[in-house]
């Protein structure tokens, strides 16, 4: 095993790749356009992973698999822990990545717009100018913009 | 979309890649595989047909409603997780019944299986109901949950 | 026994899948949600009297032993804190019957109601750091859910900020979890807490301290962090608001108790825990302020309120920030009190809303007059909120006040006080505007929709409202019981040694014809 493919050294890379990721993310992020935003967060849940990932020690090693007439793996193996563990983050940000698809999509269907600034629908800029009495939930209201 | 190519060869895929999903969930438990990655590839499947022939095409394939396959698949693990109550071990226990095939061969059927099962269904109706109720919004934004 | 912390997630959790297979019929799914609520709380009451008695108790799940496998476990500010989950999900369970409408029932309320139950109970009962956050998620996903119920536009609105911000503290907590576990190779709490202590960076240990610090922020909504709070939680109906401001920002609340109980303790951080325990006292100060502050200048009554969530947190971060028993003492018997009285407030402006027909305080009025009950029934939450004898919220502060005092905290104790004083401003303002003042309409206003609106289901209404405020007085009445729990709970935070016991104590018999195997986590 060369110096090369040690596994050691794709600890800084990872790291690169981790922070690179998290910077963009971070970027993304601060954008007011939540498509944008959405993004963003793709990106941090990806750098996340690949946190929890060099967290479980990068080794150059058998995958963790036990053959069928075994009780223990014959050589070492890989850290299956953290692949645990990112398999339930990749699931659960599915999840929840597809949840926040929807509701960018039905926000925008139902605010028409996209930019955080325009949103103003639950604190209204004017307090006083609240719609009549009645459902204040159920009436759009007409102080935007006016 | 509209393309004889597309739903001529979707029929064929589709079979196939449902077939392999139950392979990949049946071989899941000692082997790369399970309930999660089977019900993608199914609810891949069956993206793949609502492109050829439409969201409508996919329900009528279905025959229930896919939040009814996440429940029952929800309540299917929840079982597998309760079997072991009656054997007196703690929840999620894997518990299992090895049925002789004769010759000394025997399948081994487990309640981790049952649970597959479970995810399987719940992955699939949760996936399914969120593409039907996207694709379906752009004729009928009420749809959308 | 060891099947109790198991059962206080999956009672909810099965309640959840059944209602969504009845959602057919209002009628049955309404029923098995009473049903099952009322279960959860028997679970929850069996799950604290056998922590009372026996001390922590450990379920090893899929019979794995700790901590390898996933563990619960419920000690004592575990177990109080599911028996309040159940608590409030069954009050919001009842007064939703006649809150929610037949659309959002049918888009799933009452099955995203009992998940959110679930997973608040399982962020309580969990003894895993990365079940911790499975919990949350689950709690977080039904909680967007429930947000966006209805999809009214200034819901919608609401739901954008708050899951935004709430994504961006679960990765955070991910994120944390991750580095945590590169230093220490554990997850399992009990493990952890033995495990940090031998990290040999307690730099590194203190930044990733912070790091769950600011993710347990944004969930429990503190000082710089708390934006998402007051742009959303006014947008759902009240059924659904009363149980995210009662519960949902006191889980991040447990999480920071938790973590820095048994996870990044003093021995653990060495000479940085200063530094960590100073910046709780100043979140704690700010946030108190901050909140006050802000609902000062609202006029919503739901705004009053969520401000007031804010304000409140911030005494539960000092109890924890003074990190003496008595403060951890003061800070477990606020958090038990005020989700009780938070949801109840929540509930009554419910209740203002239907009678009035508006939740803008200069649109209302002559409340008393029409329904003196009512007056009565919010007067008890709100004076307990603002610490008044002899309410459960007295006691709560009197604590923490008793418990700054000690370590001469001058300045937080002083904050603490006049947080207090304000919040009796807040609170007469309501009782001012909304009961006592005569309705800018005209009696004839307030009376029709008053004996129309009322006349439909005001029992479902009221009963879980005079249940709670009853449960404050009888706590302010009676606080030796509960502050005797609040003492326990504390002794067990500041000394884990019986939850470490537990959780590795109870070894997994080795069963005859089973053999363990993995049932496969989520994947």
């Amino acid at each position: 095993m060369t110096a090369w493919t040690d596994a050691v050294s794709m600890e800084p890379v990872l790291a690169v790749v981790a922070g690179v990721l998290t910077a963009a993310a971070v970027y993304l992020m601060l954008s007011r356009n939540l498509v944008r935003f959405l993004f963003g967060l793709m990106l941090l849940s990806n750098a996340v992973n690949i946190v929890i990932f060099a967290s479980g020690r990068l080794t150059l090693v058998a995958p963790p698999l036990i053959p069928g007439d075994a009780v223990a793996p014959a050589a070492t193996v890989a850290n299956a822990l953290p692949q645990a563990l990112i398999l339930t983050a990749i699931v659960i940000g599915f999840g929840l990545l597809s949840f926040v698809m929807v509701l960018v999509w039905r926000a925008y269907v139902s605010l028409g717009t996209v930019d955080t600034d325009a949103m103003r629908e639950a604190e209204p800029v004017e307090e006083d100018a609240d719609p009549p009495p009645g459902d204040p939930a159920s009436v759009p209201s007409p102080a935007r913009g006016s | 979309m509209q393309s004889l190519i597309l739903r001529t060869a979707t029929r064929l895929v589709v079979a196939l890649m449902l077939i392999f999903s139950l392979f990949l969930l049946w071989r899941g438990h000692n082997l790369p595989g399970g309930g999660f990655i089977g019900s993608l590839v199914a609810a891949t499947a069956f993206a793949l047909y609502s492109m050829a022939d439409g969201p409508a095409a996919v329900r009528r394939a279905l025959r229930i409603d896919p939040r009814l396959i996440a429940v029952i698949g929800l309540m299917t693990a929840l079982i597998a997780g309760l079997w072991a109550a009656l054997a007196g071990v703690p929840f999620l226990t894997g518990l299992w019944n090895k049925i002789p095939l004769g010759e000394g061969a025997e399948l081994p059927l487990g309640t981790p299986l049952l649970f597959d099962i479970g995810v399987y269904l719940t992955v699939l109706g949760g996936v399914l109901s969120l593409l039907l109720a996207l694709e379906e919004s752009e004729v009928d934004d009420d749809r959308l949950d | 026994m060891s099947w109790l912390p198991v059962l206080s997630v999956l009672v909810p959790l099965t309640t959840a899948v059944l209602g969504l297979a009845a959602s057919g019929s209002a009628r049955v799914q309404r029923g098995l949600t009473l049903f099952g609520s009322t279960v959860f709380l028997a679970v929850a009451l069996a799950l604290l009297s056998a922590v009372w008695q026996h001390g922590p108790v450990a379920a090893q799940m899929g019979d794995w032993a700790a901590p390898f496998g996933i563990t619960l476990i419920a000690d004592t500010l575990s177990a109080a804190m599911v028996l309040i989950t159940a608590i409030t999900g069954l009050a919001c369970a009842v007064y939703a019957a006649g809150d929610i409408d037949d659309g959002r029932r049918r888009q799933g309320f009452y099955p995203m109601l009992q998940f959110l139950l679930a997973g608040v109970s399982g962020a309580f009962v969990t003894g895993d750091v990365f079940n911790l956050y499975v919990w949350f998620e689950v709690m977080l996903i039904s909680s967007f859910a429930l947000m966006s119920l209805g999809a009214g536009r200034r819901q919608i609105d609401g739901a954008v900020k708050y899951v935004a911000l709430n994504l961006v503290s679960t990765l955070l907590f991910l994120a944390a979890i991750g580095l945590l576990y590169g230093m220490t190779g554990t997850l399992n709490f009990a493990d952890l807490h033995g495990a940090v202590q031998e990290v040999d960076n307690p730099g590194l240990l203190a930044a990733v301290a912070v790091m769950f610090l600011v993710a347990f922020g944004i969930k429990s909504a503190v000082f710089p962090l708390f934006f998402w709070l007051p742009a959303s939680y006014h947008t759902p109906p009240m059924a659904i608001a009363a149980v995210f401001s009662g519960l949902l920002t006191k889980v991040g609340v447990y999480a920071l108790i938790r973590i820095f109980t048994i996870v990044f303790t003093d021995e653990a951080l060495g000479d940085h825990f200063a530094y960590v325990q100073g910046l709780l006292l100043w979140i704690a100060g700010l946030t108190m302020v901050t909140g006050v502050l802000g609902a000062a200048c609202q006029s919503d009554i739901r705004r009053i309120l969520s401000f007031h969530i804010i304000s409140q947190i911030g005494y539960m971060v000092m109890g924890l920030a003074l990190y003496t028993t008595l403060g951890l003492v003061g800070a477990v018997f606020y958090l038990l009190h005020h989700i009780v009285v938070k949801a109840n407030l929540f509930l009554v402006a419910g209740v203002i809303e239907r009678l009035t027909g508006s939740f803008e305080l200069k649109r209302i009025g002559g409340l008393y007059a029409v329904s003196p009950l009512l007056a009565v029934l919010f007067l008890i939450p709100a004076f307990s909120l603002a610490g008044f004898p002899p309410l459960s919220g007295f006691w709560a502060k009197f604590v923490l006040v008793r418990a700054g005092l000690e370590v001469e905290s001058w300045w937080i104790v002083a904050a603490a006080l006049v947080v207090g004083l304000l919040t009796i401003f807040s609170m007469t303002k309501i009782w001012g505007e909304a009961f006592w003042k005569p309705h800018p309409g005209g009696t004839a206003a307030l009376s029709l929709p008053a004996g129309r609106r009322a006349g439909v289901a005001v029992g479902p209404l009221v009963a879980p409202i005079a249940a709670l405020a009853l449960i404050t007085i009888t706590i302010g009445l009676f606080a030796q019981p509960l502050y005797l729990l609040a003492e326990r709970a504390a002794a067990e935070l500041l000394d884990p040694t019986a939850y470490i016991t537990a959780v590795f104590g109870s070894l997994p018999v080795e069963p005859a014809v089973v053999e363990p195997t993995p049932a496969a986590e989520a994947p």
